[in-house]
C-alpha cells in the first residue's frame, strides 16, 4: 500500500467511517488509516478526516463530548500546524465544538431530519478540498442530518464572507441560494466553511457518499483528490 | 464542603428553538391558547466537593463554559446548595 496516509477518526457512534475509508482508499495517492478516539498518537498521518455519525450518541450536544477525547488534542495540534483536516457532518459539528471553526450547528429549523440529494455551490476554490473545483461550480452531495443549522453572529458571518471562507453553499439546481434550497435554516445558506488558514474545512453534506455515479453523483471525488494532494 | 449543583442551560434569546415552537403549537392544539415564547432547555445536576463555595462556583462556571454549554448559542446559570451531610 502506498500513498499519503490519511487518518479517519473513529469515535463511539461514528457511522460514516467506512464510507470515508472507502472514499480515501479509492483516491489516487491516498492510503486510509484508522485512528481510534483513545489514541494519543496520529501514527504519522498527513491528513485527517472526522467522519459523520453520532459520536458519543450526540449526548449533551452533537460533537460536544468527542471534542474532549484524547485524539482530538492531537487533531487540534495537527490543524494548528497547518495539516489538512476535513470534518463531514458530525465531523463539522466536532470542529466547531473544538473551536477550530467558528459558529455552531443547531437543530434544523424545520424540525425534521433531512435526508436528500442536495445541490451545493462551491464558493471558494481556495482550500485543499476544493482546489479541483471552480468557484461557482455546482455539485451534488447527499445531506443527512438533524442538526445542521449553521449559526454565527453577524460579525463572524460577514468576516467569513469577506475572507472567502464560505466554501459550500446550499443552492437550487440553478445555483441560486434560496430559502427553499436551504435544508436546515442555515445562516446565509452556509453548508461548509474554512478556518482562517484554510487547511481546516467542515461541511454538513457528504462528499463521501458522492463517490460513484451508481449512487447518483461522483462529485465528491474532487474533495478527496484535493485532500490526497495536500497530504502528499 | 460538598455542594449540590443545579445547572440550567438554554438557547440564547433570539435563537430559533424549534423544539419550543413545536411544544407551543402542541399546547395550543390542547386548547392552551395563551401560551407563547416556549423555550426548551437543559437541567443538569451533580454533587461536587470543594474548599469553599467561591472555589466551587469558579469551578462550576468553568465546567459550564468549557463543556456543559456552548456559549456561541446557549446561556447558562447555576445554583449551589450546600450539602449539610
Amino acid at each position: 500500500m502506498s500513498g499519503a496516509p490519511i487518518g479517519i477518526v473513529r469515535f463511539p457512534g461514528t457511522n460514516c467511517d467506512q464510507d470515508v475509508f472507502d472514499a480515501v482508499a479509492a483516491t489516487d495517492g491516498a492510503r486510509a488509516v484508522w485512528l481510534w478516539h483513545k489514541e494519543t498518537d496520529l501514527a504519522g498521518v498527513r491528513g485527517i478526516v472526522l467522519a459523520g455519525g453520532f459520536s458519543y450518541g450526540d449526548y449533551l450536544r452533537a460533537g460536544a463530548i468527542a471534542r474532549f477525547s484524547p485524539i482530538m488534542e492531537r487533531v487540534i495540534r495537527f490543524a494548528e500546524a497547518g495539516g489538512p483536516v476535513l470534518g463531514i457532518c458530525n465531523g463539522f459539528q466536532i470542529l466547531t465544538e473544538a473551536g477550530l471553526l467558528p459558529g455552531a450547528l443547531m437543530r434544523n429549523a424545520r424540525l425534521s431530519f433531512v435526508c436528500r440529494e442536495q445541490w451545493l455551490r462551491i464558493d471558494s476554490d481556495d482550500t485543499a478540498f476544493t482546489r479541483h473545483f471552480q468557484r461557482g461550480q455546482l455539485v451534488r452531495f447527499p445531506v443527512a442530518h438533524g442538526e445542521g443549522n449553521y449559526v454565527a453572529d453577524e460579525e463572524t458571518l460577514d468576516r467569513l464572507e469577506g475572507e472567502g471562507r464560505v466554501v459550500f453553499r446550499y443552492v437550487d439546481e440553478t445555483g441560486a441560494a434560496t430559502a427553499v434550497a436551504n435544508p436546515n435554516g442555515s445562516a446565509r445558506n452556509i453548508a461548509g466553511i474554512a478556518g482562517e488558514r484554510r487547511n481546516v474545512v467542515g461541511l454538513m453534506p457528504h462528499p463521501d457518499r458522492a463517490m460513484s455515479l451508481l449512487v447518483g453523483s461522483d462529485d465528491g471525488r474532487g474533495v478527496f483528490r484535493g485532500l490526497a494532494e495536500a497530504a502528499a | 464542603m460538598t455542594a449540590r449543583v443545579e445547572v440550567f442551560v438554554q438557547l440564547k434569546d433570539g435563537m430559533l428553538d424549534p423544539q419550543g415552537k413545536t411544544l407551543e403549537h402542541a399546547l395550543a392544539s390542547l386548547g392552551y391558547s395563551g401560551v407563547q415564547d416556549v423555550r426548551v432547555g437543559k437541567w443538569i445536576t451533580f454533587a461536587v466537593a470543594g474548599e469553599n463555595p467561591e472555589a466551587v462556583r469558579k469551578q462550576v462556571d468553568e465546567m459550564c463554559s468549557r463543556l456543559l454549554a456552548n456559549t456561541v448559542i446557549e446561556r447558562y446559570s447555576f445554583e449551589l446548595v450546600e450539602d449539610a451531610s
